[in-house]
């Protein structure tokens, strides 16, 4: 049973879903939106439940037995109750019954994520100009006629792409467009069949129920 | 003779207001002429002919689809409604290249009259013959999407013909992955080193089917890591999959014989902003120094982060994912990568069992099947000029 539900559970979910591709009816649509919309969000939202329940457990245990970057965990743990707080009595944008202005100083939940999340989420993307040049560092090292060919062609497609490429030759940027457009989306397009290829057989893998790694210790 | 003012004048004036030199009042000797409105003109081009209305096929309702044969000369169409006992109104204009128009206005279920005018270069319109009694209606099939059930249905029977065949014991080829056959290798060295073998699932969602497909190898990885008791690091992103990844962990534990060695700990939630979770696993790898990293789903731009962290840690790095445009991050920062259905292959090849491997022999030939219908449409178009997407178009067959 604790196999057979969830399995069954899955087909029917699994072939409604599917169906949904293939059916224009406003019916089928509207059933398809109440699932994704609304039934699966609350299934998410007590997923959070469990998955914020598993964090503080976890900052709470490696603060308990002092482990390595223990004082990180307080960190976590204050911010994020602080933020629980401010999020859930002070309103989305300060009109809750918490008073979350100080002068002209506002920590309303918007604020906090505009001032703070945004902010701290931009410099990990920042970061990412830096892991890119070493990352293409490696790549261009022409020890194979591959990486040769990755870097000739790498070479002609960032020159395509800048003025000097043109007052070097008006041939370059279409060069590059070429490049961009026929042999780099050949090579994207066979990917992406395969890709749906291996889709379409992972779920029919999971429909006839060989696949069953997903249902963990259920099985 | 010294013509009159008026009728000039008044002629001057219809031509400004648009009208055509025929349809103003001649300019006679006459003093008095009237000045009633002009009677309607022939128009200067036919009515369209083979008007037909009717449901727009395959559709959600709402639409009717009206056709007509194009008339030379026509600088544009106007397509008018009307309900049954009423009267004539516009719904929309067509271009005098189009001879279709789809009405997206109509009520389903309300029977309606249509009728379309030829509009000419003098602005005269000739309305063609009316239609009547057509009303639309909501399809519970898209009838164009027929050549991609059929090709569903056949791959799938392709698929599961190699399973019938795998269950019947016969022994099946499967090609080599070389990401896959370094999994071993790689869980040995995090053994040897003492270190944890980390495994990210992605920073997808559950209801993405490369998710999926990582929680099945996360379960395969998992049972040799319990072989080996060497400890396994699972950092998970989204709430739903947390929960799935730590009974997948569990279960392959158990099924390895070793449910003792299993640790609750090592599938754990961080967090779901996507970044703010790079950042963490970042964090994770420079101080745990786990050996062996999987990257194992759907990413997104954070894929470089965790692979470049990763090499910079000297760990050895197993990568796979169907995000294309994350693909050539993990080619260059990792030292094995699964490309696209790889990764939907890699299940079945670790786990090595008689049907999944006839699921994987079945996914191959699908892909031999659709690369020899792309080779043959190739050469078709190239030797004789044949247009299969232009054949399956206009057949509906897309």
């Amino acid at each position: 049973m604790k196999e057979k539900l969830p399995l069954a559970l899955m087909i029917i979910l699994g072939l409604l879903g599917a169906s949904y591709r293939f059916t224009p009816h406003p019916d089928a649509q509207a059933f398809h939106s109440y699932m994704r919309d609304t039934l699966l969000r609350i299934v998410s939202a007590f997923a959070l439940i469990l998955g914020l329940g598993n964090l503080m457990l976890r900052h709470i245990a490696k603060i308990k037995h002092r482990e390595q970057g223990w004082p990180h965990s307080w960190t976590l743990i204050i911010s994020m109750t602080i933020s629980a707080v401010i999020g859930l009595f002070g309103g989305v944008t300060g009109e809750g019954s918490l008073p979350t202005k100080i002068g002209t100083f506002s920590f309303n939940i918007t604020d906090i994520y505009n001032y703070v999340i945004t902010p701290l989420g931009a410099t990990m993307f920042a970061l990412l100009a830096f892991y890119m040049a070493s990352a293409a560092y490696r790549s261009f090292r022409a020890k194979t006629w591959l990486a040769v060919l990755l870097l000739i062609s790498a070479f002609i497609v960032m020159l395509g792409q800048v003025p000097l490429g043109y007052w070097i030759s008006p041939l370059i940027p279409e060069f590059s467009q070429w490049i961009m457009e026929v042999p780099n989306t050949a090579a994207k397009r066979a990917i992406e069949l395969g890709i749906a290829l291996g889709v379409l057989a992972t779920y029919l893998k999971i429909m006839v129920g060989i696949e069953r790694g997903w249902l963990g210790s259920g099985r | 003779m010294k013509a009159p003012i008026l009728p000039s004048v008044l002629m001057l004036l219809a031509l400004l207001a648009g009208g055509a030199a025929s349809q103003a009042p001649p300019a006679v000797d006459s003093p008095t002429p009237e000045l009633s409105t002009p009677p309607p003109v022939a128009p200067s081009i036919p009515a369209p002919t083979h008007v037909t209305a009717k449901d727009t096929p395959g559709d959600g309702g709402s639409s009717v689809t009206v056709e007509w044969q194009a008339v030379t000369g026509a600088t544009g169409y106007r397509i008018e409604r009307a309900p049954q006992d009423g009267d004539f109104a516009e719904v929309g204009l067509a271009t005098a290249r189009e001879s279709a128009f789809a009405d997206e206005s109509a009520q389903d279920g309300t029977p309606y009259r249509y009728r379309v005018v030829a509009i000419a270069a003098d602005g005269s319109g000739a309305v063609s013959a009316e239609v009547s009694g057509v009303a639309s209606s909501a399809q519970w099939f898209e009838d164009n999407l027929i050549g991609v059930l059929i090709a569903i249905l056949g791959f799938a029977a392709v698929i599961i013909w190699f399973i019938r065949r795998a269950r019947r014991g016969e022994h099946l080829f499967v090609r080599r992955i070389a990401g896959m056959e370094a999994v071993e290798e790689a869980v040995g060295r995090a053994t040897e080193m003492g270190r944890p073998v980390l495994y990210i699932p992605g920073t997808g969602y559950m209801s993405d089917i490369a998710t999926v497909a990582s929680l099945n190898i996360l379960g395969e990885i998992a049972k040799k890591t319990a072989q080996y008791a060497t400890q396994i690091c699972v950092p998970v992103r989204d709430p739903v999959v947390f929960t799935v990844a730590g009974e997948v962990v569990k279960g392959a534990y158990i099924e390895a014989g070793r449910p003792d060695a299993h640790d609750p700990k090592s599938v754990f939630f961080i967090v779901e902003n996507a970044l703010a979770y790079a950042c963490a696993v970042s964090g994770l790898m420079v101080r745990d120094r786990p050996a062996t990293n999987f990257f194992l789903g759907n990413f997104g731009a954070e894929s470089l982060i965790f692979a470049e962290t990763g090499a910079a840690t000297g760990a050895i790095q197993i990568a796979g994912t169907d995000a294309v445009t994350q693909l050539p991050f993990f080619v260059v920062a990792c030292d094995y990568t699964l490309i696209g259905e790889e990764l939907y292959a890699a299940s079945a090849y670790l786990s090595r069992e008689p049907l999944m491997l006839g699921a994987l022999k079945g996914q191959d030939m699908g892909k031999l099947l659709f690369m020899i219908v792309l080779t043959a449409g190739s050469l078709l178009s190239l030797l004789f000029g044949w247009n299969l997407t232009r054949i399956l178009s206009t057949t509906g067959y897309h």
